[in-house]
């Protein structure tokens, strides 16, 4: 059972150019209902129909939880990636009709918390959104660090520093700035959660720099936003369903699965949920995993494998599916 | 077709019956002659009309008596009902998810009017009819958790999900089998089901965790489990042992039949929408082995089960003092024929 095989359709109510990278695509139902209420930090899979590709990727809610007659997601364009931001911003257009999945949370935010204080790198922005709103509406105090590449990238400055003033801070690094992580890490009251979106090398500063001051691990919160990669295309070998099928450059090993008709579990298609686990039952050859899930033994072991964002490279790849 | 609430008690005179258009409904936790602990958990997507798989939240001819013991329960022990402060939100979703599944499976019992955040919510049987501000508490006589707790039958454990686990941080229960929630309030997944036997060999809970971590919204799940009591009490709480634990001495061959209960619990799993936490209804069904050998699938089966449980499980579910006798007593309803598959009656 996976989540994105109970879809909800939606028809596209309005598309905004937010910079000349960044979109807003906004979602109604259908039948004008309304869509399911969600948390802060949640997701939905968007179903892209690319001229017989079936694409499916995940994006963060940025609406507010607390309406619910339409939601809002931003898809930042990336031309060399696997052609699902493209799709999205070169053919989805108002008044198109698509199918998204309900939404998924893994990076709620922890409602223990005395404050949040929240760090977003580039289009990380997105989840916090709906997070600050929610944060707001509950009354907790929250803080927002945005670190951009330049002015006119940093999407939604504007309307956020309008909606929450002072709780918003900004560093753009064409104007030199950035944020200091030491300083805002050990000036936080007690109770504090840290949450953090954005590239790679930005979550492990900021995991790192808590980690070194003494922030529990329990505080510390992370979502990575990883696409599955591109790659040369490989052979794998489906042994339960007996088939062999061929994984795509621009394909993920998850999409490949799926159009052969087998069936597999999925959630947040980026190597993070652990519900695409699959036993690997013939290696041999390298498995480039790429995932958030998977311990470096495991890894090491080659036995197991997350289909959504992991490639191969080698002479044969057999799976138990 | 419009269900006649009884009036019956779950204590003194132990009044409660099930009535015969009542029993075959009853959700029979054995799919066949044997029993394994097993996770055994199913999509609860709706099922069987008339069977308790056919709404979100089963309302049968218990209702209101159930309604009266749980007031009973909570006038004299206010701690079978906690939230820690963070789970307010997920008390509001527990709210929704109820009252709007309600309105839906039963218009002619419940009725909500939703006007934006203004909300009017009509109970029937119960005799309610309310206006409040959804997510305003201080519209409310007590926390959402507790008021819509009151209004549906089974226990409803809410928990919150961290650190890739889960986290027992309210509930409402005062119909459980032996465990207690003041004990277990705060606790994780694995610290409140430390004392099942078997079940950590058999990687049972590290499977059944992660399957809970993703739940998604809008795809509950479901499972049976059971246990016997003696005497068609809900409330056996370790609170209260004093009150039950010595009916475990009355039991003889001669009231065996109508003294020991079956009970089972039809455990369901939500995910909520606003908190992200898991809502975890357990919902407590009893029928006399005087009721349930009236099927004769069932009274067949029950014997095989119950002869071949292994001993550990028989010692952990308390019934050991008088499981000799049980065997003994079922023997009789089965003929050795063979059973058909599934928990219905045939
Ligand atoms: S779908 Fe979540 S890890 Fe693969």
């Amino acid at each position: 059972m996976s989540a994105s095989d109970h879809l909800i359709p939606v028809v596209v109510s309005n598309v905004v150019e937010v910079n000349p990278i960044i979109k807003r695509f906004e979602f109604k139902h259908v039948n004008g209902d309304e869509l399911p209420a969600f948390s802060g930090g949640a997701h939905i899979v968007v179903e892209m129909l690319d001229d017989g590709t079936k694409r499916k990727n995940p994006y963060s809610l940025m609406s507010s939880p607390f309406e619910r007659d339409q939601y809002a997601i931003s898809v930042r364009r990336d031309d060399t990636g696997r052609g699902g931001s493209k799709f999205m911003h070169e053919q989805v257009r108002p008044g198109m009709q698509m199918k998204i999945s309900a939404p998924v949370n893994l990076f709620s935010l922890d409602l223990r918390a005395r404050k949040h204080l929240m760090i977003a790198g580039g289009i990380g922005i997105t989840p916090f959104i709906a997070q600050m709103t929610q944060a707001d509406k509950l009354g907790v105090p929250f803080e927002l660090h945005y670190a951009a590449r330049s002015v006119s990238q940093a999407a939604y400055m504007d309307s956020l520093a309008d909606r929450f003033g002072d709780h918003v801070s900004c560093y753009c690094d064409d104007q030199g700035e950035s944020v200091d992580l030491e300083v805002l890490l050990s000036n936080q009251p007690l109770g504090t959660h840290v949450y953090v979106c954005g590239p790679k090398g930005m979550i492990e500063r900021v995991v790192e720099t808590a980690s070194s001051l003494g922030w529990p691990a329990a505080h510390v919160h992370f979502e990575h936003f990883l696409a599955p990669p591109v790659g040369e295309p490989f052979e794998v070998h489906l042994a339960k369903a007996g088939i062999d099928i061929t994984v795509g450059a621009e394909q993920s090993l998850l999409e490949a699965v799926e159009a052969s008709g087998t069936p597999i579990n999925c959630m947040c298609r980026g190597g993070a949920c652990g519900q695409c686990e699959t036993v690997v039952v013939a290696c041999d050859g390298d498995i480039m995993h790429n995932d958030h899930w998977l311990d470096e033994e495991q890894r090491a072991a080659k036995q197991r494998i997350m289909p959504c964002v992991s490639r191969f490279r080698g002479k044969r790849l057999e799976l138990d599916l | 077709m419009t269900i006649q609430f009884k009036d019956e008690s779950f204590r003194g005179d132990f009044s409660y019956a099930n009535s015969p258009s009542n029993i075959p409904r009853f959700p029979f936790p054995f799919p066949e002659d044997e029993y394994m602990y097993s996770t055994n958990i199913e999509p609860h997507h709706a099922a069987r009309t008339g069977s308790p798989f056919e709404n979100a939240f089963d309302v049968d001819e218990h209702y209101v008596a159930e309604m009266k013991d749980r007031a009973l329960v909570l006038a004299e022990d206010p701690g079978r009902c906690q939230a820690l402060p963070h789970m307010e939100t997920a008390g509001w979703d527990f709210l929704e998810l109820v009252m709007v599944s309600k309105a839906r499976d039963y218009p002619d019992l419940f009725k909500l009017t939703m006007d934006g955040d203004r909300w009017h919510w009509i109970n029937t049987p119960l005799q309610i009819d309310d206006t409040f501000t959804f997510g305003d508490s201080s519209t409310l006589p007590c926390h959402p958790m507790e008021y819509i707790g009151r209004q549906v039958q089974g226990d409803h454990a809410i928990l919150d999900q961290r650190d890739g686990n889960l986290w027992m941080d309210a509930g409402i229960i005062t119909a459980q089998a032996d465990w207690s929630l003041d004990f277990d309030i705060g606790m994780n997944f694995f610290e409140w089901h430390a004392p099942v036997p078997l079940a950590h060999e058999l990687g049972v809970f590290q499977r059944a965790l992660k399957f809970l971590l993703t739940l998604p919204q809008g795809q509950p799940s479901r499972r049976l489990n059971w246990t016997l009591t003696v005497n068609p009490r809900l409330d056996t709480s370790p609170e209260n042992y004093p009150k039950w634990g010595p009916d475990r001495m009355t039991v003889t061959p001669e009231n065996i039949g109508e003294k020991i209960h079956l009970r089972v619990e039809l455990q369901t799993f939500w995910r909520l929408p606003r908190s992200n936490a898991i809502l975890f209804p357990i919902r407590t069904y009893l029928m006399a082995m005087n009721e349930v050998v009236t099927q004769p699938k069932w009274g067949r089966r029950l014997h095989r089960v119950m002869r071949d449980l292994r001993p550990e499980l028989v010692e952990y579910k308390g019934l050991s003092r008088y499981h000799p006798i049980l065997v003994e007593w079922l023997s009789q309803f089965d003929d050795g024929a063979p059973t058909s598959p599934g928990i219905f009656p045939d």
